[in-house]
């Protein structure tokens, strides 16, 4: 969510009005953490989980490493995200299946949390995998409820069984015979939302599971929920218990804090997240995003790294030179080379957070062919004139479109478009000057990323780079 | 500020500056301590009413105990609650009851939207209304037959087309048929959709201002909030309300330990009221809000050893 910011920016700006001072010192380290705690709160992690993992994560910056480092606030950030990521545990997607046959699938939770979709969903990924589910349809409250699983499976091709007018342990004892006799391997038991609080309805819950005995029993957790998702899952683990959790919404912007609480407060491990509404919306859980997603700092950080990998030192030396005396359309050309490499814009875009609302707003894609023809542009364009942009006139710009086959149109958004990135390029400049001022801290990294995609990649300009893509792509 | 006023107001705090200290002097009731402050904020955060509101509200209020002399742990929380409750923007709370008129229930997947326009067409209803309901949720499985059972149980007319068609078509159907029958309460339930989503926003758009264009009553739009929600609540919204021209809000769910905090941060933020919440699963669980009430909810659990 834009209005935050990231973790990343926010302790850059702490540490900067530490910096002058030298070696941190414990108070430094505190103000720092009241920037996570912040950023934690505002991702929906609960109070008391973030009281915790703030003190813990404090004693490992109080490490000389941190102290004295000259990037402090690179380090924080990695430690922060290392603990969150080794909180949220591993990537255990795999579905414990056992040699019984048929085996049950339980899921539980709130109402309108997802349950009913993602009993479809993983209907559709073990029926990919070979097995023959069956969906039981338990929810006898909610209004169609029934009407709505039978219509899914329908969709998919699998088989709803559904039991109205009786109760719902019923319902799933039946529907686990109905298995038996149909050669279905695995029964998936949807069951009717419920507040932790709800006695009865807990009770029911409990029963199904007595008269099932699932092989595994999920919960259904909405991203979106704030703080009130310990008691929800502190209640469900006692009463019915539950072996692992599958998040859903998670195609929002919501940052997903509660993944963490529920981790934390029940140890239980997410195994899937729900990305949407269409049944193949159901991806494994990778702890490792969904700390950068709780630190909104979205896929940046991979982003950086893919990009800091591809940079080799060649280009490093010419991001060092394009920083000294601006950018040239060689430069340019290397950049739109180098980030069809990566996979195209639209890839690094919509790794970004909030970029796939962008790539949205742009219309849905971004128009590779566009780089086609930019690099055409600049094919055409006289050895000189790539090296020296601002003696390209009227007349130079008329023979560059005839010599691309373009209008002269587009060889001026082009223009307009490199003298904008110079210009930003130009800030970037004066950016790392100071830095470098305060004790040579443009460090190789920096450099590599810069020459990775042209000065458009430093983390602290996010927001910069999201606008410019923006306007380019309008 | 005439003379009279300040005198007034001088007097006022006189009084509570000597009731606090006579609270002091005679340990009249449990007194506030600095853990109180503490406890507060965290109380106030894990309402989810947003950790920077928390600070806020608590830097004012500890500013307001000092200003007006307030020691004793009632008279503090008293001030705490009228501090919040003010927070809430008052809007038209007549939306619902505008004779006739036309709202639309819009909201993230899941949030109670059908369900609370099955509470609100039978409470209409018994209150002597015409209401009419349109199915524009046309795009979730059984969305229509869920929405039919509402209709069944309020005993409302529902008006719909197949799965997959055109959602603004159903509603000129919807306006139609109001008009036909001399309904004069409109209400249209829509696809939950989130606010992330550019097509699905632009598509309600569209849902919106064809509604807008036929209708010859008001058109309003409700949108429903989870009480569950956390701080992404602020960004539904703001999208919802940039996209759509919101008049107010519902929060559903309450019947939970939830607290639905981020409404009051949305209220204040974005100046909606909140026009009612919803209280459980059943018909009549529907119930006006009240600003004070809600906030006195919010911050049970504040020392608690008081009660
Ligand atoms: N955008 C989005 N919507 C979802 C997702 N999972 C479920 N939904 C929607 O959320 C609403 C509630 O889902 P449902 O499965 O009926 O929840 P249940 O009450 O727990 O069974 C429906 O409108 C679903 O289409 C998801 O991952 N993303
Ligand atoms: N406990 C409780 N459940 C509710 C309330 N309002 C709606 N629900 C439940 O939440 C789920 C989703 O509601 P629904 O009206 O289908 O949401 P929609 O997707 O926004 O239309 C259903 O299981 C409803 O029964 C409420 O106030 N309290
Ligand atoms: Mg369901
Ligand atoms: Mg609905």
């Amino acid at each position: 969510m834009a209005v935050f910011g990231n973790l990343s920016n926010r302790l850059q700006d702490t540490f900067e009005g530490l910096r002058s001072k030298g070696r941190l010192t414990e108070a430094d380290i505190d103000t720092a953490m009241r920037e996570v705690r912040m950023a934690l709160l505002e991702a929906d992690v609960n109070f008391k989980v973030v009281k915790d993992f703030v003190a813990k994560t404090k004693e490992r910056c109080l490490t000389s490493e941190v102290l004295e480092s000259l990037t402090p606030a690179q380090n924080v950030v990695k430690i922060v995200l290392e603990e969150l990521t080794d909180l949220l545990g591993t990537t255990e997607s795999k579905l414990v299946l056992t040699s019984r046959i048929p085996n049950v699938i339980m899921l539980v939770g709130l109402q309108g949390s997802g349950k009913t979709t993602a009993a479809a969903k993983l209907a559709n990924l073990l029926k990919a995998q070979g097995h023959a589910p069956l969906l039981a349809a338990c929810d006898v409250y909610r209004p169609a409820a029934a009407d709505q699983l039978e219509t899914l499976g329908n969709e998919l091709g699998v088989k709803v069984f559904r039991g109205d007018g009786q109760h719902p342990v019923q319902i799933a004892r039946d529907a686990v015979r109905a298995a038996v006799d149909g050669m279905k391997d695995i029964v998936i038991v949807d069951t009717a939302g419920r507040l932790q609080v709800d006695e009865a309805m807990m009770q029911e819950a409990a029963d199904i599971k007595a008269a099932v005995k699932p092989d595994q029993i999920l919960m259904v957790v909405d991203s979106m929920t704030g703080q009130d998702i310990v008691n929800v899952v502190t209640a469900f683990a006692e009463r019915v218990d539950f072996d692992g959790v599958i998040m859903t919404k998670l195609d929002g912007d919501a940052r997903g804090g509660g993944a963490l609480s529920v981790r934390s407060v029940t140890g239980k491990p997410i195994k899937f997240i729900s990305t949407g509404e269409k049944p193949d919306a159901f991806e494994v859980f990778h702890p490792d995003r969904m700390a950068r997603r709780i630190l909104g700092m979205g896929d940046m950080v991979s982003v950086i790294e893919k990009v800091s990998a591809q940079a080799d030192e060649e280009q490093a030396e010419a991001a060092a030179r394009m920083l000294q005396r601006g950018m040239t359309f060689d430069d340019f050309l290397a950049q739109l080379k180098s980030i069809e490499k990566l996979g195209g814009f639209a890839s690094i875009i919509s790794s970004l957070p909030g970029g796939d609302r962008l790539l949205d707003k742009a219309g849905g894609q971004i128009d590779e062919r566009m780089t086609k023809r930019t690099e055409a542009i600049i094919m055409s364009m006289t050895k000189e004139e790539r090296a020296k942009p601002q003696i390209i006139n009227g007349s130079r710009r008329a023979r560059i479109a005839r010599g691309a086959g373009v209008e002269v149109y587009d060889v001026n958004a082009l223009i307009k478009q490199f003298n904008q990135i110079n210009k930003m390029m130009g800030k970037m400049r004066a950016q790392v000057g100071d830095a470098k001022g305060k004790g040579g801290r443009m460090s190789k990294r920096a450099r590599r990323m810069m020459g990775g995609l042209g000065g458009l990649g430093d983390v602290a300009s996010q927001a910069e780079m999201q606008r410019m893509m923006r306007d380019m792509f309008k | 500020m005439g003379w009279l006023k300040r005198l007034s107001e001088g007097l006022s705090k006189t009084r509570k500056k000597i009731t606090g200290e006579l609270n002091v002097l005679f340990e009249i009731g449990p007194q506030v301590g600095p853990e109180f402050w503490d406890d507060l904020e965290a109380t106030l955060i894990m309402a989810d009413i947003g950790v920077g509101a928390a600070e806020e509200v608590t830097s004012r209020l500890r500013e307001q105990s000092q200003r007006e002399g307030l020691t004793g742990l009632a008279e503090v929380k008293e001030a705490l609650v009228g501090l919040l409750a003010e927070a809430f923007t008052t809007g038209d709370y007549a939306i619902l009851d505008e004779r006739p008129s036309c709202v639309l229930f819009v909201g993230v997947n899941g949030a109670g939207k059908t369900t609370t326009v099955g509470k609100i067409a039978s409470a209409a209803k018994a209150r002597g209304r015409h209401p009419i309901i349109g199915s524009a949720d046309t795009f979730r499985a059984a969305a229509i037959e869920q929405l039919d059972v509402w209709g069944r149980r309020a005993d409302v007319r529902v008006v719909e087309r197949t799965r997959g068609s055109d959602p603004a078509s159903v509603c000129y159907d919807t306006i139609d048929a109001a008009e036909r029958e001399g309904a004069d309460l409109i209400l249209i339930d829509t696809a939950g959709r989130l606010h992330t989503s550019a097509d699905l926003m632009r598509e309600l758009q569209k849902v919106v201002q064809v509604t807008r264009k036929r209708a010859t009553c008001p058109v309003r739009v409700v949108l429903v909030i989870d009480a569950t929600t956390g701080q992404n609540g602020l960004s539904q919204a703001k999208e919802f309300n940039e996209a759509l021209g919101v008049d107010g809000v519902i929060m559903t769910k309450l019947d939970g330990t939830a607290k639905g905090g981020i409404a009051l941060a949305i209220s204040h933020d974005l100046g909606l009221p909140v026009l009612g919440i919803g209280v459980g699963e059943a018909i009549s669980d529907l119930q006006p809000f009240d600003a004070e009430e809600f906030s006195r909810a919010l911050i049970t659990g504040v020392d608690d050893n008081e009660e």
